[in-house]
């Protein structure tokens, strides 16, 4: 469904040159789950950027259905974008719309049907969702969990083939998460929608996923179904399912030697 | 010591160059976004993907009818200001009389225009880039985007519509505020003669003054939009950039309508 192939993106030029990604090689298998793992600044986030054609990659392809989408124009790039929906991390609901137009703002748009069409569609997304009645609130009156289940109500009204969940349990409650999960599972196995899952949750990646890619420093150190995960012996896998402080992932976000950067400060009386 | 001489005028010629590389890197980033607003409030209706009415005529009234009572309220005691400023002089030439036709000029081709312009910059320009800069903090115009809808033709070109049909129309009124302004006090504090002030004024104004003010004030607006949107579209970070960008786009609109007024100034007053 969705392969990438050789990308590389760095930030910044000059001495602020940062490698992001270096060489990275995935697949999204259709119909399934796919969890992308990885600590805070391991490229996971950069990775869903790149295939929703925020960024642009320095090379490398990506192709979505066997179309390559880098280096599409805008209007290419619409139309792939019409088989997305995206649930954000914040939810990124407008605020100056209820969450009756929000769902219904990608109808709206992009289809030509009628008002008591999109209305019960809508009420469909919602009760799908678990929110049918909270039509006529504002994202600002709900709380948010209910703000990323709404997220999630919009990101598949226009039913499309591939879902992306930025983050979708973080900042949740345990009952909330358990929610959220069971609708990605639901979507997958009932719809047949492929799921893209960026996530630092592990429990709940575990879950649901039926393949894990894991990152580290925007390369993947390991890859497979939740069970080869849990039983890997790679010690940066280890360090990471189980927390441990100490172990090949540092702490430290520093490149640079602590000992060198301290003698290089110079000192002022 | 020579060394060290050329090392800093070089450093400060990069450091110059960098400036300069950045000034156009900006100004190339509001053509485009003026470029792509310009072609979607104009061309794309004509092929067939209408503008956004609905939204269009709520900013109509955030901008227009909201800001109606202190672009009023503004040009009225400029009016005032002006006629009581001007008195003193004029009566030493015995010319008090004309009073009116200096106050109806004077706001019609350019205090009318610049004022509102101005008034407009604080009120509009400062709550687009707070609003529209909120919105990119929070990834709702990237949730646009991703959705397959086009930001500027969704959140731009309904405000820059809206701007541009109601601040000409609040000039209008404004300019009208303005010359009443000065003629109260011109009929009683100056005591002139109501018909007389009236008379000078008719005959000192053409068409031409309230056309040349109308046609900078819809570049004023231009400048108010693009400006306000560029700069809350290329926040990137917190509440923080929200605070800095929308003070400059303040500071910066409040400039570029001064600077343009002039241009268009000396521009009309050689075409004559």
């Amino acid at each position: 469904m969705i392969t990438i192939r050789n990308l590389k993106k760095t930030f910044g030029e000059g001495d602020k040159k940062m490698i992001v990604l270096d060489n990275f090689n995935a697949d999204f298998e259709e119909g399934k789950v796919t969890c992308i793992l990885g600590g805070s600044g391991s490229g996971k986030s950069t990775v869903l950027k790149h295939m929703i054609g925020v960024y642009q990659p320095d090379s490398g392809e990506i192709k979505v259905d066997g179309e390559n989408i880098v280096g599409m124009n805008r209007e290419q790039m619409n139309k792939v974008r019409k088989k997305y929906g995206i649930m954000f991390q914040s939810g990124a609901l407008f605020n100056s719309m209820t969450v009756e137009e929000n769902v219904a703002l990608p109808l709206r748009e992009h289809t030509n049907l009628n008002e008591t069409t999109i209305k019960i569609m809508v009420k469909m997304k919602l009760e799908m969702v678990g929110l049918r009645g909270a039509e006529h609130l504002k994202p600002s009156q709900i709380s948010g969990g209910m703000l990323k289940r709404i997220s999630l109500a919009r990101a598949i009204s226009l039913d499309p083939k591939i879902v992306f969940y930025d983050e979708p349990s973080a900042g949740l409650d345990p009952i909330s998460i358990g929610v959220i999960d069971q609708l990605i599972k639901d979507l997958s196995n009932k719809m047949g929608i492929t799921s893209i899952v960026v996530t630092h949750e592990l429990a709940s990646a575990f879950r649901i996923a039926d393949k894990i890619i894991m990152l580290f420093k925007g390369e993947i150190i390991s890859s497979g179904t939740p069970e080869e995960i849990k039983n890997s012996k790679d010690p940066r896998v280890v360090q990471f399912i189980n927390g441990l402080p100490d172990g090949p992932i540092p702490f430290s976000k520093s490149q640079r030697d602590y000992g060198e950067e301290l003698k290089e400060m110079t000192f002022y009386n | 010591m020579t060394a060290q001489f050329f090392g800093y005028i070089g450093r400060k010629t990069f450091r110059i160059k960098d400036t300069f590389a950045d000034l156009f890197k900006e100004i190339s980033g509001v053509y485009h976004l003026t470029r792509h607003t310009l072609y979607c409030s104009f061309i794309e209706p004509l092929r067939g993907k209408p503008i956004k009415w609905g939204s269009m005529w709520i900013q109509m009234e955030e901008v227009g009818v909201k800001s109606a009572l202190i672009v009023f309220l503004t040009l009225f005691l400029i009016g005032v200001i002006l006629a009581i400023q001007t008195a003193y002089q004029m009566s030493q030439f015995g010319a008090i009389e004309y009073v009116g036709a200096l106050v109806g000029v004077a706001i019609t081709r350019e205090l009318g225009p610049l004022m509102a312009a101005l008034v407009m910059a604080g009120r509009v320009g400062a709550a687009f880039t707070a609003e529209l800069g909120t919105m990119k903090v929070s990834d709702e115009i990237l949730a646009l985007e991703t959705m397959a809808l086009d930001p500027v033709k969704f959140l731009i070109v309904p405000r820059f519509l809206a701007l541009i049909v109601m601040l000409p129309c609040l000039t209008i009124l404004g300019n009208l505020m303005g010359i009443f302004g000065g003629f109260l006090v011109g009929v009683t504090t100056l005591g002139i003669d109501p018909i007389i002030y009236m008379d000078r004024s008719i005959e000192a104004l053409q068409v031409k003054d309230v056309f040349s003010g109308l046609f900078k004030s819809g570049m004023f607006a231009l400048i108010i939009v693009m400006i306000g949107s560029y700069l809350a579209f290329v926040i990137e970070g917190g509440a923080e950039k929200v605070g800095q960008n929308t003070r400059s786009a303040v500071v910066t609109s409040m400039i570029l309508i001064i600077i343009s007024d002039m241009v268009f100034t000396a521009f009309f007053f050689f075409l004559e």
